[in-house]
């Protein structure tokens, strides 16, 4: 037991719990735990020049190493500008403990300045949260805020410290066990259902493995590739899931949903077994939820109960932890005559040839997809490399284009789909894994909500690269307009050359790149992969070239469209 | 269907929020709702009567067992629970209406519990049904205020489906 203040005792606990890097950007009410950080700590903190950018740095950390992810902020605006990474790790069960600096007790309630109460705010997008209101409570409700974030199904937790709290002095001792009476994840699977559900995959004739983030989460890539390749199963894995599975693996079969190849939507929809594992149906893969993957038996693995059932009935729910439910399917399977999956996966396999990726010849403008495809060659082979995008075209071109052979090197903004999230995200994956050479696929429309990072990325050296499909439009949106509101365009023209990119990259200490012509495309993504500086390459594409292929939303995903149909389609919700 | 479900959560800040506002996020309705102490001083129970399918009873039990606060969940099944609910009606009441009133109230084991010039509080319990067939036998008589707690309810002693302690929901 050690006599200290409360904002000592915060810092001590996040070293206690084996916090090496966190992500903030200090202010009124959190100065007494910064003035703890000048006291010194073991903890690296990587300061932000927004707190949005702090907790999306905090995610890229937690996707790219599997840790928890820690924010931290003052009370009111930045407590609230931390309201959409929390948001983002609550759609994307990403582990995140964000703690937020509160006025003090005396004055909460009073509308004092800069309060704001963010646990009320906060409240759908937190698995849990707590405003700290005696100092001796603080050890304990850290420990707890770890444990709740990293449990179960993962997600963002919020601590709430007021200054007076941070500067009380206490006998500080960190628990050795959390009580939480009230949180008590599955911690192993139901042996029935494994043996239910291993029954009825051997009989299937057409089955898929229909793999979401939850996987990763569950750190269970390894027994989803030996249930895959024990069993010969296709595997298709959501924007969520990239990298799961190992996509220059024969048994990838590409990614679902709307703007999934045609093979895997082919696959996922005329299937008759689907095991969906740590994966929930979003309407993004899903299309018109009644016709998805119609008659097809399904076998839900997920560790949270509550996506059971939620929107697609299970056949087979197994509920638990997905590395003891994919390695207890796999063990069961060994005992079993297995139905020959091999007519099925040469079927798949000849859709794929069928069924291409495609996209306009190229002329005087560079293809977005072309930039996909010129850095997937560049880095092939390389299991060094982490993916961050912020969220659009751009996004679903690398979903289509970039192979990940290693968990954990696809990181994207999948459920809330935040746009800004890519430069952030990739600092804090470069800040877990430094040796990573990290490479953010981003928007022109992306790029300028979270630019001002780049001075964190150069200052801190946490060196990323980033690349611009820059279309000059709001591309997605762009491409709904055109598609389903008669070409009316309507305030989505952002134009190519303002800002220049190459120019800003420079004012922030990078190295800057402006790509016009085709043949300048290579040679301009190898120097910024291998200058080892935080570098921006501005990759000026055809502005008009739309996502195909594309299920309309709402549509059944067998209705999709490809890229020769331009007629566009009906509007729907 | 009307649900009626027991929830035993931690007495803590924000606890009954989180419940409250979960449903609101989901989009159910709760049609009543009552909080309350129970036999441990940190413990406090909610009975909630919800308006849902079976299928969003069930994603409402898993949804609420997944707050850090919620220590148990139960659907009350009618027939293996006993419900009660008090009201408080405050009656017009007229000398020369008044013996009518109160006859009606013996009925229904209802107390005066406040008598004025022209006016009287009764006290009804029971069954919720039975609080609504007072209400309606009462309103002629003019009814000026009336403030009802919403049902309360714990599974029968007798009730075979009783598990020794209260059955937790599916994780």
């Amino acid at each position: 037991m050690t006599r200290m203040l409360g904002s000592d005792a915060i810092l001590r606990s996040l070293e206690a719990e084996g916090v090496d890097v966190v992500f903030g950007l200090p202010g009124g009410a959190i100065l007494p735990t910064y003035d703890a950080f000048a006291r010194g700590t073991t903890i690296r903190h990587v300061l932000a020049r927004h707190e949005q950018g702090a907790g999306h740095m905090a995610e890229g950390y937690a996707r790219a190493s599997g840790r928890v992810g820690v924010a931290i902020a003052t009370s009111g605006p930045g407590a609230t500008n931390l309201v959409t990474p929390i948001a983002d790790a609550w759609m994307d069960s990403t582990p995140l403990v964000c703690v937020t600096g509160q006025v003090r007790t005396s004055l909460i309630g009073t509308d004092a300045f800069q309060e704001c109460d963010i646990t009320g705010v906060t409240m759908p997008i937190v698995k849990h949260s707590w405003l700290v209101q005696d100092v001796e409570e603080l050890p304990g409700v850290i420990k707890a805020a770890f444990h709740v974030a990293r449990t179960g199904r993962c997600g963002p937790v919020l601590v709430d410290v007021p200054r007076d709290v941070q500067e009380a002095a206490f006998d500080f001792e960190y628990p050795d066990e959390v009580d939480l009476p009230g949180w008590r994840p599955p911690t192993r699977v139901h042996a029935r259902q494994i043996a239910e559900a291993a029954r009825v995959v051997a009989r299937a004739e057409r089955p898929v493995l229909y793999v979401g983030g939850g996987t990763l989460n569950a750190d269970a890539c390894v027994e989803l590739l030996e249930l895959a390749e024990a069993a010969r199963l296709p595997v298709i894995t959501t924007l969520m899931a990239k990298s799961a599975f190992p996509e220059t693996h024969e048994l990838h079969f590409g990614w679902p949903g709307m703007h999934g190849p045609k093979w895997s939507n082919l696959a996922m929809n005329t299937c008759d077994v689907l095991v969906a594992v740590g994966a929930r149906f979003d309407d993004r893969v899903t299309g018109k939820l009644s016709e998805f993957a119609k008659g097809a038996t399904v076998i839900h693995l997920d560790m949270d109960a509550a996506e059971i059932g939620k929107l697609r009935s299970a056949d087979v729910p197994v509920v638990g932890p997905l590395k003891h439910a994919l390695a207890g399917i796999e063990a069961e399977l060994r005992g079993l005559e297995r139905t020959d999956t091999e007519p099925w996966l040469r079927q798949i396999a000849e859709w794929r040839d069928l069924y291409p990726l495609r996209y306009g010849v190229e002329r005087d403008l560079i293809k977005p997809q072309r930039v996909l495809e010129t850095l997937d060659e560049l880095t092939a082979g390389r299991d060094d490399v982490i993916w961050t995008t912020g969220v659009g075209q751009h996004q679903m071109w690398a979903m289509q284009y970039l192979h990940c052979v290693r968990p954990r090197t696809f990181i994207t903004s999948g459920g809330l789909g935040t746009m800004g999230y890519g430069i952030p995200a990739a600092i804090g994956a470069k800040a877990a894994r430094p040796e990573a050479t990290v490479v953010c696929v981003d928007g022109d429309g992306c790029f300028q909500m979270t630019c001002q990072e780049l001075a964190t990325a150069t200052l801190e050296n946490l060196p990323i690269v980033v690349v611009i499909v820059n279309n000059g439009y709001l591309g997605m949106v762009q491409q709904w307009q055109t598609m389903f509101f008669e070409e009316r365009l309507s305030h989505v023209h952002l134009t190519h050359s303002v800002p220049d990119y190459a120019a800003l990259a420079a004012a922030y200490g990078g190295l800057g790149l402006t790509v016009h012509e085709p043949e300048e495309l290579e040679p301009a993504l190898a120097e910024a992969l291998t200058s080892g500086r935080t570098a921006v390459v501005d990759v000026r594409v055809d502005p008009v070239e739309q996502c195909y292929p594309m299920i309309p939303a709402g549509a059944a995903a067998l209705d999709l469209l490809e890229y020769e149909e331009r007629e566009p389609a009906s509007p729907a919700a | 269907m009307i649900h009626t479900i027991s929830v035993l959560l931690e007495n803590k800040p924000g606890a009954l929020v989180r419940v409250c506002q979960m449903f609101a996020r989901r989009g159910y309705n709760i049609e009543s709702l009552a909080v309350g102490p129970t036999e441990h001083h940190d413990v406090s129970r909610i009975t909630l009567r919800v308006d849902c399918t079976d299928g969003s009873l069930e994603q409402i039990q898993k949804q609420m067992h997944k707050l850090v606060n919620v220590l148990r969940v139960r659907d009350l099944e009618p027939g293996e629970a006993v419900e009660r609910e008090l009201a408080l009606v405050t009656v017009t009441a007229p000398p020369e209406r008044r013996a009518e009133l109160l006859a009606l109230a013996e009925v229904f084991r209802a107390r005066i519990v406040d008598v004025g010039h022209d006016a009287v509080v009764c006290e009804v319990v029971g069954e919720p049904g039975e609080l609504d067939t007072f209400e309606e036998l009462v309103r002629p008589h003019g009814i000026r205020e009336l403030a009802r707690t919403g049902r309360i309810g714990l599974a029968r002693a007798s009730s075979k489906t009783r598990a020794p302690r209260p059955q937790r929901v599916l994780r």
